[in-house]
C-alpha cells in the first residue's frame, strides 16, 4: 500500500440503513453502482441485526463487492469471532473482511455481566482479540488438508500449530488464554484484511501492524483531507488510508438540506449537496486517501443518485477503479498473499529442503 | 379430546445433519467434495429443500478433537461457524429451517438470544437451536471463560440458560416494541439487558435438544420443541415417544407438545441386493484400516501402529491411568483392562479381525436404513402411521452429493403413499413442523 496520488481509489457504502428485510436489494444495488466494499455497522441499537450475519447474506448472492462487518472486540468471544469471520471469508468466496471494534458500552458489558471497560484497556482487548483472530487464521497452513488415501490421513497434522495465546502482563482485564488450532481450516485469503478507526490504532493502542487499512474521520470535509495526510504521515506507507464520509444528495426533487433533519450527528464529515458537489469532492479525497467510505443518509434514496450520477462520473475521471472481477477484499486494499507465521513450507524453503 | 393424549400425525418428516467430523462422512471417495466450500453447502441445501426436507442441521465441536495428544487426522477435520454458514444459505433457500449448534457452556445468553433472533429474522423465521452443553475445561482452553462446569451442574446452566434466551425472545411486548428490562442473576452469569431485535415470523427460534439421560429427557420435555433423538429402531422409537410422551404431560405441556426426529443414516438403492452391496462398500470407506488401528488406540491409550488391522485384537494390555475422559478420546483407567479382556472375548467368538470388531462397534447398526427405495418407504410408513417419531435427522455419508439418491427415488416413494409432504405448509419453520406458536410467559411479562 501506498500514498496514491496518482493512481484510481476505492469506494465503500455502509449498508447499515438498509436493514435486513431490504438487504439483498440494497446490496445487490451497491455493487452493481461499483462499490468495491460494502460495510456492516454492529453497535447495539432497536432493531439491528447481527452486523456478521448480514454480511453472510450478502455473501453468496453477490460476485465482486467485499462484505466487511464490524465485530466488537471488548465483549466477545476471541475464538468465537475468529471462527465466524473465517466462516464469513468461505461463504463470501474470499471477500471477508474485519472492522474491529472496541467502543465503550456499559449496555453491552452489563448484557454478559461485565465491567465496563474503558480508556487504554479498550485498545488491550482489539489488540488482543485481533492477535488471537490472526493466530488461528494462520493455525492451518493452506495446505493442511492433504486427503491422502494411501495413509488414511485427511489432515497432515504437522501442519496444524496450537496458537497458545496469552494475554500480555500489563493487560488490564481478566487475563485469558487460547490454545487452538482453529476449528475451520484457514480462511480462503490467508488473513482476512482487518480495519480499525485511526484513533484505536497507534502506540500503547492496537500496534499499526495490526491492522491493514484505518478509517479515518474528521469533523468537516475541509478537515478530512488534512486528517487523511496527517494519518499517513506518522501510519507509513504499510496501512491503507480510508476517510469516511456521510453523504445527504438532492433527491427525488428534494434539496439536502431538506434532508439533513432527519440524519443525527455522527462525528463524521458530511457533504450536503449536489451530486456534481459530492463528485468533486469524492475525486479529490481520492487523491489523497486509498479509499472513501460513504454513509448514505438514506440508503436506498442516495444510493440511487451515487449509481446514477456520482460513481460513473469517477470513473470517468480515472480517480476511481473499476471492480475486481472475482477479486479477493486484499486484491481491493492491494495486499499481497499473505503470509503464515507457522509454515513449516517456508521454513523447509529455507533451509534448503 | 384431551391434550394429554398422544395423537399420531401419520407423516414423517426429514431433517438433514451435515455432521462432517467423524467416521460417518466418507472422504475416501472419488465423489466426496469439499467440506468447507460454500458451494457443498449449497449444493446439499437445495437438495434437500427439492426434496421438501423441514431443516438443515449444523454440527459444532468447539476444540478439535484429539488423539494421542495431537488433532486427529483421519476422520473429516474443520467445519464453518454454524450460524455464519446458515445465515449465508438463508439467501440461496426459501422455506427449509436452519438449525444451528450451539453451546450453552461458551456462550453468553444475551449475545447467543441476539444472534439466534437474527439468524431467525434474516431468515425469515427459519432458524432453530439445538441446545447443547459441554462441561470440561479442556474445551475451555479456546475461550476466555474457561467454562468449566461440574457435571451435575451442566443441566442446570443449561436450563437457566435455555430460560434467560426464552425471556429474551418474548420481551417485545408487539411487533414494536417496547422492550421489556431482562435481568438474570444466577451462578454462572449475570445478564442485565433491554432486548434489540422483535420476534420473527415464527415468534422465536425453534429449540432443539438431543440429551438423552433421564436428567437430559426431563430437560427437553420441559424447554424443547424437537427432540433430535438417538432412538431410530422401530420399538426403541415406539418405547422413546412413549418415555418423552410421559415425561412431556407431567411438565404440564401436551403430549403432542415434544417431535422427536432420531439421527439416521439410509444406504439405498433400487434393490435389496444392490443396498447390501453399497453397504458393505460405504462401511469400507468409513472405518479404514488406520482409523481402525486408531479406534483401539483410544482405548488402549497407547500406539498400535504395529498391529494388523486384519488380525485379532492386540494382546498387550491398555495403559492403565487416570487421564480425562473429555480428550476426544475413549475409556481409560482401571476398567480399560476389563474392557480390552471383553472385547478380545467378543471378537475372538464372532472371528472378526480389528477392522471387522470396530466397523461392528463404530458401524450405526440401529440407525442405518438399509435396502430398496420402496423396502425402506414400507418400513418408514410403519412409523408414521403409529407415529414413533416425527421425522428422521439423516446424516448423509457422502457430500455434496449424499442425499440425491433420497430426495429422488425415496422422498417419491413417501409421497405415493402419502406419509410424507408433498409442499411445505408454510414460510416458517415452526409451521412447517405443525409446531404451536408459544405463548408469552408471564415470567418475562413481569416488570423486573
Amino acid at each position: 500500500m501506498s500514498s496514491n496520488n496518482n493512481q484510481a481509489g476505492f469506494l465503500a457504502i455502509e449498508l447499515d440503513g438498509a436493514g435486513y428485510a431490504n438487504l439483498a436489494g440494497a446490496v445487490l444495488a451497491a455493487e452493481s453502482a461499483g462499490f468495491h466494499v460494502a460495510t456492516f455497522k454492529d453497535a447495539p441499537a432497536a432493531g439491528r441485526v447481527n452486523a456478521l450475519q448480514r454480511a453472510a447474506f450478502a455473501g453468496p448472492i453477490t460476485r465482486t463487492i467485499a462484505v466487511v462487518p464490524e465485530v466488537d472486540t471488548v465483549y466477545t468471544e476471541p475464538s468465537h469471532i475468529s471462527t465466524q469471520l473465517a466462516s464469513l471469508d468461505y461463504v463470501s468466496g474470499g471477500r471477508a473482511g474485519w472492522i474491529a471494534t472496541a467502543a465503550e458500552s456499559p449496555e453491552s458489558a452489563a448484557a454478559v455481566g461485565r465491567t465496563s471497560v474503558e480508556g487504554a484497556a479498550l485498545a488491550q482487548e482489539a489488540a488482543a482479540s485481533i492477535e488471537v483472530g490472526r493466530r488461528l487464521w494462520d493455525s492451518w497452513e493452506d495446505d493442511a488438508v492433504i486427503r491422502d488415501v494411501a495413509t488414511g490421513r485427511y489432515i497432515d497434522v504437522d501442519k496444524l500449530h496450537y496458537v497458545d495465546f496469552e494475554t500480555p502482563a500489563d493487560f488490564a482485564g481478566t487475563p485469558y488464554s487460547v490454545k487452538g488450532p482453529s476449528i475451520i481450516p484457514r480462511p480462503l485469503q490467508g488473513q482476512l484484511p482487518v480495519l480499525a478507526a485511526a484513533s484505536l490504532v497507534g502506540e500503547g493502542l492496537v500496534p499499526a501492524d495490526a491492522v491493514d487499512a484505518v478509517l479515518v474521520s474528521a469533523p468537516t470535509a475541509e478537515l478530512l483531507a488534512a486528517e487523511i495526510r496527517d494519518v499517513r504521515t506518522w501510519l507509513g506507507a504499510a496501512v491503507a488510508v480510508i476517510a469516511e464520509l456521510d453523504v445527504v444528495l438532492d433527491s427525488r426533487g428534494q434539496d439536502a438540506g431538506a434532508r439533513l433533519v432527519a440524519s443525527t450527528d455522527s462525528g463524521r464529515a458530511r457533504f450536503a449537496g449536489s451530486a456534481a458537489g459530492l463528485t468533486e469532492l469524492l475525486d479529490s479525497l481520492l487523491r489523497e486517501a486509498d479509499g472513501v467510505r460513504v454513509h448514505p443518509a438514506e440508503v436506498d434514496v442516495d444510493l440511487e443518485e451515487l449509481a446514477r450520477l456520482v460513481l460513473p462520473e469517477l470513473r470517468r475521471r480515472g480517480s476511481l477503479r473499476e471492480p475486481i472481477q472475482d477479486g479477493t477484499f486484499r486484491d481491493v486494499l492491494g495486499l499481497g498473499p499473505a503470509q503464515n507465521r507457522y509454515s513449516t513450507s517456508a521454513a523447509a524453503v529455507a533451509a534448503g529442503k | 379430546m384431551t391434550r394429554d393424549i398422544f395423537q399420531p400425525s401419520g407423516q414423517i418428516q426429514f431433517g438433514i445433519f451435515f455432521q462432517g467430523v467423524n467416521s460417518g462422512t466418507i472422504w475416501k471417495a472419488e465423489e466426496s467434495g469439499s467440506q468447507t466450500d460454500f458451494e457443498s453447502f449449497r449444493h446439499i441445501v437445495q437438495s434437500a429443500e427439492r426434496g421438501k426436507f423441514a431443516a438443515f442441521f449444523l454440527g459444532e465441536g468447539l476444540r478439535l478433537r484429539e488423539h494421542l495428544g495431537r488433532p486427529h487426522a483421519l476422520d473429516v477435520v474443520g467445519r464453518p461457524d454454524a450460524q455464519t454458514m446458515l445465515a449465508a444459505l438463508a439467501a440461496v433457500t426459501r422455506n427449509i429451517g436452519l438449525v444451528a449448534t450451539q453451546n450453552t457452556t461458551y456462550n453468553d445468553p444475551a449475545d447467543l438470544a441476539h444472534r439466534l433472533s437474527s439468524l431467525d429474522l434474516i431468515s425469515g423465521g427459519r432458524a432453530a437451536w439445538n441446545v447443547v452443553t459441554t462441561d470440561n475445561a479442556w474445551t475451555g482452553a479456546n475461550f476466555r471463560r474457561g467454562g468449566y462446569l461440574d457435571h451435575a451442574d451442566r443441566y442446570k446452566h443449561a436450563e437457566a440458560f435455555v430460560e434467560t434466551a426464552k425471556r429474551i425472545w418474548d420481551s417485545w411486548e408487539t411487533a414494536n416494541g417496547p422492550a421489556r428490562h431482562i435481568r438474570h442473576e444466577g451462578q454462572h452469569y449475570t445478564v442485565d439487558v433491554t432486548p434489540r431485535l422483535p420476534r420473527s415470523a415464527q415468534y422465536r427460534p425453534v429449540l432443539f435438544q438431543a440429551g438423552d439421560s433421564p436428567e437430559g429427557r426431563d430437560f427437553a420435555a420441559r424447554q424443547a420443541d424437537v427432540i433430535f433423538s438417538a432412538h431410530p429402531k422401530f420399538d426403541d422409537a415406539v418405547e422413546f415417544r412413549r418415555d418423552i410422551v410421559s415425561r412431556s404431560v407431567a411438565a404440564g405441556r401436551g403430549a403432542n407438545a415434544v417431535q422427536i426426529m432420531p439421527a439416521s443414516e439410509f444406504i439405498l438403492a433400487a434393490t435389496d441386493q444392490e443396498a447390501q452391496e453399497k453397504k458393505a462398500w460405504v462401511r469400507s470407506l468409513q472405518i479404514g484400516p488406520q482409523q481402525a488401528i486408531a479406534y483401539l488406540e483410544q482405548f488402549w491409550g497407547r500406539e498400535l501402529s504395529s498391529y494388523d488391522p486384519d488380525g485379532p485384537l492386540p494382546e498387550i494390555d491398555p495403559v492403565v491411568e487416570e487421564t480425562s475422559e473429555t480428550r476426544g478420546s475413549g475409556f481409560h483407567g482401571a476398567k480399560a483392562r476389563q474392557l480390552a479382556d471383553q472385547w478380545r472375548a467378543e471378537a475372538k467368538d464372532k472371528g472378526l479381525s480389528i477392522r471387522g470388531f470396530v466397523t461392528s462397534k463404530t458401524a450405526r447398526i440401529d440407525s442405518t436404513f438399509t435396502g430398496s427405495y420402496s423396502a425402506v418407504a414400507d418400513h418408514l410408513a410403519e412409523y408414521a402411521r403409529v407415529g414413533a417419531v416425527d421425522g428422521f435427522n439423516i446424516s448423509p455419508w457422502l457430500i455434496p452429493t449424499g442425499l440425491d439418491d433420497i430426495v429422488n427415488h425415496l422422498v417419491p416413494e413417501l409421497q405415493e403413499r402419502g406419509v410424507y409432504p408433498t409442499e411445505y405448509r408454510g414460510t416458517t419453520l415452526r409451521e412447517n413442523l405443525g409446531l404451536e406458536t408459544p405463548v408469552r410467559s408471564e415470567e418475562s411479562v413481569r416488570v423486573s
